[in-house]
C-alpha cells in the first residue's frame, strides 16, 4: 500500500524582548543559574504578573507578516500542572483566544514551486525554567533564568506531506522571524524549537491517521532525521497490522531513534481557565496600524528586490538572504560603490566569507566596513586596482595594516595606467597579431584567451582580466 | 490610649500627650496581657519600638503625616520583610518574604508602626478563624466564640484594643463578617482600588485588601493611604484616588437606601433584624428614603462564589509544592511523592477541601457545567446589583445572618457555615465596595453588624453614610468590658 505522511508543526519562537513576559528580569542567555530570576519568575507568594507590551507588539508583527487574522481582544489562561521548573504550578499561556489567528506562509520548495503553509494560530506564553541534574551529587537543581521568557507558539495545520516540506517551512519561518526582528533564531540556545505531529494514512484517504508528537527538536538536521525515523516506524507498524498509539515521543540524536515520553492517557488535564491576575489584551486599530507601518521588510520582499538584479544567480540570492546582516551589508556596499551586484556578491561569498569563517565572525560584526569594501570594489571597477591586487589589499585590511588608501599607496598597488592606456595596449596587441585577429573573427573564439594573456603580460598582471576580456571582445567584434 | 480614634491618637502624638514609643509599648503590653485571645501570629517588639522611636523623631521634626507613629497590625497574608508571612499555614510557618506588600509599604511610608501579624484562617479560607495552623483566635466579647474570619485576628485585635488599625483581606466577606462579629468597622473596597501586590492570593478575581478599625472615620483615613494605582498589579484601577473624607460631613437627607427583602428572611436572627430595623429608623429620621428592592439572584450568590473562589484557589495554591520555599516533606521517594507529601502535610483540611473542589470544577468534563456556568451567573449577579443602583444610592442590610457562633461549630459543619457569607459574597462577585459597622448587641451581648454596599468607587459615599450613622449612635464605641 502507498502511504501518505501528514505533518503539522508547532514552533516555539523565543521573542527577543529585553525583559520577560511578565516581569522586569533580563532574558539574556547564559547567566549564572537564577541570576535573572525576579520574585515574579520564582513564583513567590504574593507576586503578580505584569504584561510586557513589547512581547505583544512582536506577536502582532508576526501576525501581520503572515497576513493573519489579528484578534483585537485576546486573553491569557493558566495551564495547570506540577513540575519543579514551573514555579507557579501553572504556565501563563493563551488557549481559547490566541492573539494571532489564521494566516499563511508561502514556502519555496526544492522544485521551485511555492506552497502556502496554513498557520492556524500563534499565541503568547511564558517559558518554563530548567532542571539541572549535574550541579549537585544528590539533588536536582532548578535554574529559573529561562522561566517567564516570552514565547510565540506558532501552530500549522496538518498540511505538510514530507520531511522536505516540513524543513522548507521551518527554514522559511526561521528566516521570517529573524528578518522581522522578533526572534534571534538561535537554535542551540533553544530560541527556536519545534514539535512535530506526524501521522500516516493510505494515499488518497481523507481522514487523518493516529498521530505521534515529537517534542523539542532544535536542529533542522535532527528534525529531518526524526521525521524519517518516525515515518518508517509508523509504516512498519501499520503494514504489520498494528495500531499506532497516540503519544508524545522524544528523539535521541545519539541513536537516531525516538522513544516514548508519555502516552495520551497519562497526559495532564491542564484545567485551562482565564488568568484572573491579567487583563485581556486589547489591540487598538491605531496601534495595529502603527505596527504595520513600521514592520520590517519580510524576506520574500527582499528576495523579489534582489531578483531585480539580473546578474545575481539563485545561489547568490540565497547567500545574501542568509541573515538580515548579510542583506544589509550587501545593500550598504551596493549603495556606496560602483561595483555590480554580482561583483559584490562574489566578494562576499568568496574572500569575505572565507575570512569571516577563519576568524569565527559573521556579517553581524564585519571586520571591514561596508564603505571600505565599497571603495575597494569601486577602484577595481574603474581599473584603478587589479583584481589580484585587490585581494592582497583586502588581506592587509583584514590584518589591520592601515587605511585603504595608505595600503594601496605604500604597496604600490595602484594601476600605473588608466583606462585609455589599457585600451591603447589592447589595440596595439590586436594590430601586432593580425593573423590571430582574423582567425578570431572567423569563429576561432578560443583565441580570446591568447589576446587577454598578451595584454596581461604587457600590463605586468595589473589589469583586471575580466575587463581586458570584455574590451578585447568589443574590439574584435 | 487604646480606646482613642486615629485622629485622637494623631493629635495626642502631635501635642506630645504621649510618644509613639509609649503608645507602642502600651499596645505591646496589652497584646502580651491578652495573649490568650491568640489574635497575633507574630509580634515584632523590637522593630516596632525602633520604628516608634523613628516616628517620634519625625513628629519632633515636624515631618509627620496624620498616621505617623500610630501602630498597625497586618493580616498575616500581607508580605512583610519584617517577621514571617505564614498565611496561618504550616506550609509557610517559617516563611519570610523578601519584599513588602504594596500596602505595607504605603503604611510604612506614612510612618506607621508595624506591631505584628494577625491570625487568620489558613490562606484566608474560613469564616471563623478556626482553620489556623496557629490555633483559633477568640472573640473578645465572648472568648468561647469565634471572632469570624478569615480576618478574625485583625477584627478581634481592634475590638480588644490591641491595635487601633489592622489590615484584612476580603474574598467573600473576610473583612466584613469578622468586623460584624467583633463589633468593629471594616471596609472591602471596590475591586482594583487597593493593590493586591504582596497579598498572598486566595481567589484573585475576588480578593481585595482593606482596613479594619473602630469607626468609619478611621476607615476613611486608612483607605486614603491604601488606595491607589499600583503598576505591579495589572488589575488595580488606574484612576485618581478620591478624598475618602470628603463626604464625612454630608447629610443623609434624600439619601435613597435600598433594602433587599431577601436580607430579612426568617433565617436571619431576630435580634439582628431588630437592630437593622432600628438603624433604618435612624436613617429615616435624618431624611433618608427607604426603597425596597428585589435581588432575585441572591440564592445563587453563595454557590457561584464557591465555584469561582475554589477554582482560582486551586491554581493560586499550586505554587506551594515544597520545591523552592515553604514546607517540604522529608524522605520523599520521587518528584511526585515530594510534591504530594509536601502539600498533604503542609495544608490544612479546609484548604485541601477548597483545592479539591476547585480542581474538580476546572476538570475536563465538568468545566462547562461548573466554572463556565458560574462565570455566566456571576455576570448576571453583577448586572442585577449594578442595575439596583439606578434607583438607590446604597444597599443596606445585616452583614451576617447570625452573631458570633461558638468555637468548634465551623469545624463540625464546614459547608453549613459557608452560609455565614450569604450576605457578603455579592460585593466580591460584583467587585463592589461594601462595609460593615456595628449596629447593636444581641441578648448575649454579642455585636451585630450592618452592611452597606455601593456602586463601584463609591467609597466616599459609603463612608459618609456610615459616619453619619456613627455620629448618631454609639454602637461603634461599645467595647467588651474586660478590654476597656
Amino acid at each position: 500500500m502507498n502511504w501518505e505522511t501528514v505533518i503539522g508543526l508547532e514552533v516555539h519562537a523565543q521573542l527577543n524582548t529585553k525583559s520577560k513576559l511578565f516581569s522586569g528580569a533580563s532574558t539574556a542567555y547564559g547567566a549564572s543559574p537564577n541570576a535573572h530570576t525576579s520574585f515574579v519568575d520564582a513564583g513567590l507568594p504574593g507576586v503578580l504578573p505584569v504584561l510586557n507590551k513589547e512581547a505583544v507588539k512582536k506577536a502582532l508583527q508576526f501576525g501581520l507578516a503572515i497576513n493573519a487574522e489579528i484578534n483585537n481582544h485576546s486573553y491569557f489562561e493558566r495551564k495547570n500542572y506540577f513540575y519543579p521548573d514551573l514555579p507557579k504550578g501553572y504556565q501563563i499561556s493563551q488557549f481559547v483566544r490566541p492573539i494571532v489567528g489564521e494566516g499563511t506562509l508561502d514556502v519555496t520548495l526544492s522544485d521551485g514551486s511555492t506552497k502556502a503553509v496554513s498557520i492556524v494560530r500563534a499565541h503568547l506564553e511564558e517559558d518554563a525554567g530548567k532542571s539541572v541534574h549535574d550541579a549537585h551529587p544528590t539533588f536536582t537543581g532548578v535554574d529559573l533564568n529561562r522561566a517567564g521568557t516570552p514565547l510565540l507558539e506558532i501552530v500549522t495545520s496538518p498540511c505538510m506531506y514530507s520531511a522536505q516540506e516540513a524543513i522548507a517551512y521551518l527554514k522559511t519561518l526561521h528566516q521570517l522571524v529573524r528578518f522581522i526582528g522578533i526572534c534571534d533564531g538561535n537554535m542551540q540556545e533553544g530560541s527556536f524549537r519545534c514539535d512535530v505531529n506526524i501521522s500516516l494514512r493510505p494515499a488518497g484517504s481523507e481522514t487523518l491517521g493516529t498521530r505521534t508528537e515529537l517534542k523539542n527538536l532544535n536542529s533542522f538536521k535532527f528534525i529531518e532525521k526524526a521525521i524519517s525515523y518516525e515515518q518508517a516506524k509508523h509504516q512498519d507498524c501499520l503494514e504489520s497490522g498494528k495500531t499506532i498509539i497516540q503519544e508524545t515521543r522524544l528523539y535521541s540524536p545519539d541513536t537516531n531513534t525516538t522513544h516514548s515520553m508519555r502516552s495520551k492517557e497519562s497526559e495532564n488535564d491542564y484545567r485551562y481557565f482565564p488568568d484572573p491576575d491579567l487583563l485581556p489584551i486589547f489591540v487598538s486599530d491605531a496601534w495595529l496600524t502603527s505596527i504595520k507601518d513600521t514592520l520590517p521588510k519580510p524576506p520574500s520582499d527582499i528576495k523579489a528586490e534582489l531578483q531585480q538584479h539580473a546578474d545575481l544567480k539563485e545561489d547568490d540570492i540565497s547567500f545574501i538572504l542568509a541573515t538580515l546582516e548579510t542583506v544589509s551589508y550587501f545593500y550598504s556596499v551596493k549603495e556606496q560603490s560602483s561595483a555590480s551586484a554580482k561583483q559584490i556578491a562574489n566578494w562576499m561569498k568568496g574572500p569575505y566569507a572565507a575570512a569571516l569563517n577563519e576568524a569565527g565572525l559573521s556579517f553581524e560584526h564585519p571586520p571591514i566596513d561596508a564603505n571600505i569594501l565599497g571603495d575597494l570594489l569601486s577602484r577595481v571597477t574603474s581599473n584603478k586596482l587589479s583584481s589580484n591586487h585587490a585581494k592582497t589589499v583586502f588581506s592587509k585590511l583584514l590584518a589591520g595594516e592601515g587605511a585603504l588608501g595608505d595600503i594601496i599607496a605604500s604597496g604600490g598597488f595602484e594601476s600605473s595606467f588608466d583606462q585609455e592606456q589599457l585600451i591603447a595596449i589592447i589595440e596595439k596587441t590586436i594590430t601586432s597579431n593580425p593573423k590571430q585577429a582574423e582567425d578570431y573573427k572567423n569563429g576561432k573564439t578560443k583565441l580570446l584567451g591568447f589576446f587577454v594573456g598578451q595584454v596581461m603580460k604587457q600590463t605586468k598582471g595589473q589589469a583586471n582580466p575580466a575587463d581586458v576580456s570584455r574590451l578585447v571582445e568589443e574590439r574584435l567584434r | 490610649m487604646h480606646t482613642l480614634s486615629l485622629r485622637a491618637l494623631s493629635e495626642s502624638l502631635q501635642n506630645k500627650s504621649f510618644s509613639s514609643v509609649e503608645l507602642t509599648q502600651h499596645l505591646l503590653n496589652r497584646i502580651e496581657k491578652h495573649h490568650s485571645l491568640n489574635t497575633f501570629i507574630s509580634v515584632s517588639k523590637e522593630s516596632a519600638l525602633a520604628n516608634a522611636k523613628a516616628a517620634d523623631k519625625r513628629i519632633q521634626e515636624g515631618k509627620a503625616s496624620l498616621l505617623t507613629g500610630i501602630p498597625i497590625a497586618h493580616k498575616d497574608l500581607f508580605c512583610t520583610k519584617e517577621s514571617t508571612t505564614t498565611c496561618a499555614s504550616q506550609m509557610l510557618a517559617n516563611y519570610t518574604s523578601p519584599f513588602d506588600a504594596t500596602i505595607v509599604n504605603q503604611f510604612a511610608t506614612q510612618g506607621m508602626v508595624q506591631i505584628g501579624k494577625t491570625n487568620m484562617d489558613e490562606f484566608a479560607m474560613g469564616s471563623a478563624n478556626e482553620f489556623s495552623h496557629f490555633g483559633p483566635a477568640h472573640n473578645p466579647w465572648d472568648s468561647t466564640r469565634v471572632p469570624g474570619g478569615s480576618s478574625g485576628g485583625s477584627a478581634a485585635a481592634v475590638a480588644a484594643g490591641l491595635t487601633p488599625l489592622a489590615t484584612g483581606s476580603d474574598t467573600g466577606g473576610s473583612i466584613r463578617q469578622p468586623a460584624a462579629f467583633c463589633g468593629v468597622s471594616g471596609i472591602k473596597p471596590t475591586y482594583g482600588l487597593v493593590s493586591r501586590y504582596g497579598m498572598v492570593a486566595y481567589a484573585s478575581s475576588l480578593d481585595q485588601g482593606g482596613p479594619i478599625a473602630k469607626s468609619a472615620e478611621d476607615l476613611a483615613y486608612s483607605l486614603q493611604v491604601m488606595a491607589g494605582f499600583d503598576p505591579k498589579d495589572s488589575t488595580s484601577a488606574d484612576q485618581p484616588v478620591p478624598d475618602f473624607c470628603s463626604e464625612l460631613k454630608t447629610s443623609l437627607k434624600d439619601l435613597r437606601i435600598g433594602i433587599p427583602s431577601c436580607f430579612f428572611s426568617p433565617d436571619v436572627d431576630e435580634a439582628i433584624q431588630d437592630s437593622i430595623k432600628a438603624a433604618l429608623k435612624v436613617f429615616e429620621g435624618e431624611g433618608a428614603e427607604l426603597v425596597e428592592i428585589e435581588l432575585k439572584l441572591q440564592p445563587y450568590w453563595v454557590p457561584c462564589y464557591y465555584v469561582i473562589a475554589c477554582a482560582e484557589a486551586s491554581s493560586n495554591l499550586s505554587r506551594f509544592d515544597g520545591v523552592r520555599y515553604g514546607h517540604r516533606a522529608e524522605h520523599a521517594e520521587n518528584l511526585i511523592d515530594l510534591i504530594t507529601r509536601s502539600r498533604s502535610e503542609g495544608f490544612g483540611v479546609e484548604v485541601k477541601r477548597r483545592i479539591l473542589t476547585g480542581t474538580y470544577v476546572l476538570s475536563a468534563g465538568y468545566f462547562d457545567a461548573y466554572y463556565v456556568q458560574a462565570q455566566k451567573v456571576r455576570r448576571m449577579i453583577q448586572d442585577e446589583l449594578l442595575a439596583s443602583f439606578d434607583n438607590v444610592d446604597v444597599v443596606l442590610g445585616p452583614t451576617t445572618p447570625t452573631c458570633a457562633f461558638p468555637i468548634g461549630e465551623e469545624i463540625a459543619n464546614p459547608t453549613q457555615r459557608y452560609l455565614a457569607d450569604v450576605f457578603t459574597v455579592a460585593a466580591n462577585l460584583a467587585g463592589l465596595p461594601a462595609l460593615s459597622i456595628p449596629a447593636g448587641l444581641n441578648e448575649n451581648n454579642l455585636p451585630i453588624g450592618l452592611q452597606l454596599m455601593g456602586k463601584p468607587f463609591s467609597e466616599p459615599k459609603l463612608l459618609g453614610v456610615a459616619h453619619a450613622f456613627q455620629q448618631r449612635t454609639d454602637w461603634h464605641k461599645a467595647m467588651p468590658k474586660e478590654y476597656v
